[in-house]
């Protein structure tokens, strides 16, 4: 084996962190650039959703909020489209992947936002599993990815709260509105679990992700710790996870769970979504329509080369 | 970049992981002799594991005098905390 492998290898063994001038195999180089790309554009695509919502806050305070759980998903986007460059691949080459359809990113976001418990069911759920992924991946063996992920995590800790409010507010309120909140929990709650990803058997990348210790823990693993911390939140919301087999098992400590519809979760990743036309078009539009910004700013530091700031 | 003698802002990594951390600058005249002067001024007492050099000319700065219109608009923004939001008791890991 040569000095350049032996070298990963022990940084991989001793739980160290490899960084962007460390030597790497190909395959570890080229698998964190599809897990990172695929990361970065769940967060600029998962703006759609909750922007669409933005006109329409109920009030002042939550416009302020969801405008702050926004942007702060853009830069998230930005951290991670970085910390791929640090790997050799142009933010460039990112988008023009995601534009052909080559590169995925999470099929939660091709769920429409339909009203205003869903808003609060996306910042409870989808960011409650995000955080449950971005927590373990703080310990990535990728040291740029690992520290992204740590400020990422310290970012999301008032998303999930923020969604969470808005779900008590719903479920203590008129009839109608826990109506509208149990709704929502019901649309969002099996999408969001399989947010993980297949089941450990089945999943294409994880195994030698698991070995490189890009993944730290696997999708069964991480999403049973979803289950286990989010059914007793529901429950103080006074709301039902719509699984009747969803209940608490003395023998294995944990909460169970029916058979997911592996199916629909397929036909989505593959486009057949709901929205998934309509966020890969809105993204397409948005980038080609704002091209002339991108030009201006060329001309601009052509113009101001030799100043200081 | 103009070559001869020029400075070089110095970068270590104390542990596997952290983050790399401003340690000062030095003189070189290639990036070579740069990371080598970095090594023997800087880390004499095993003060790293990594090391970067970056050319001081390539670091731009907020000028101190603008800093109050760069970082003032974060101050009122609470709603960015997690403390800003009411969770009962009783509502665990939120
Ligand atoms: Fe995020
Ligand atoms: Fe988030």
């Amino acid at each position: 084996m040569d000095k350049y492998q032996a070298a990963f290898d022990a940084i991989i063994e001793k739980d160290d962190r490899v960084e962007p001038r460390d030597w790497m195999p190909d395959d570890y180089r080229n698998n964190l650039i599809r897990q990172i790309s695929q990361h970065a554009h769940s967060e600029v695509i998962g703006m759609q959703p909750e922007g669409n919502w933005l006109l329409r806050a109920p009030s002042l305070r939550s416009k302020q909020v969801l405008l702050a759980k926004i942007q702060d998903e853009g830069g998230h986007g930005l951290y991670l489209y970085s910390v791929a460059e640090t790997l050799g691949v142009s933010r460039e080459e990112m988008i023009d992947q995601l534009h052909e359809g080559k590169a995925k990113y999470s099929s939660i976001f091709n769920y429409p936002a339909l009203n205003w418990a869903d808003i609060g069911a996306i910042g409870w759920l989808v960011d409650g599993a995000a955080i449950v992924n971005q927590v373990s991946l703080q310990r990535t063996s990728y040291g740029p990815y690992s520290r992204g992920m740590i400020r990422i995590c310290k970012e999301e800790s008032f998303h999930q709260r923020q969604g969470y409010e808005i779900m008590l507010h719903m479920a203590k309120g008129t009839p109608e509105q826990k109506e509208m909140a149990q709704d929502a929990l019901n649309r969002f709650w099996f999408p969001s679990l399989m947010m993980f990803g297949p089941h450990d058997a089945d999943s294409a990348h994880s195994s030698k992700a698991m070995q490189w210790k890009i993944k730290r823990e696997s999708n069964d693993t991480l999403r049973q710790k979803f289950i286990d911390k989010t059914v007793p939140q529901a429950e103080f919301l006074g709301l039902t996870v719509p699984d009747p087999n969803c209940k608490w098992n003395e023998e294995t400590g944990h909460y169970d769970h029916s058979p997911f519809d592996w199916d629909e979760f397929w036909a989505v990743v593959n486009g057949n979504g709901p929205c998934n036309k309509e966020r890969l078009d809105h993204h397409k539009k948005a980038h080609n329509d704002n091209a002339w910004v991108r030009e201006a700013a060329v001309a601009y530091a052509k113009k101001t080369e030799s100043t200081l700031v | 970049m103009e070559s001869g003698d020029k400075v070089w802002e110095v970068f270590i990594q104390k542990k596997s992981g952290l983050p790399f951390k401003h340690a000062g600058s030095v003189h070189a005249y290639d990036k070579k002799m740069a990371i080598q002067n970095a090594r023997d001024s800087y880390t004499r007492r095993g003060e790293g594991r990594a090391l970067w050099v970056v050319p001081a000319e390539a670091i731009i700065s907020v000028p101190l005098d603008e800093a109050d219109a760069y970082f003032n608009p974060s101050e009122d923004k609470i709603y960015r905390h997690p403390t800003f939001y009411d969770i009962p008791d009783g509502v665990e890991n939120l």
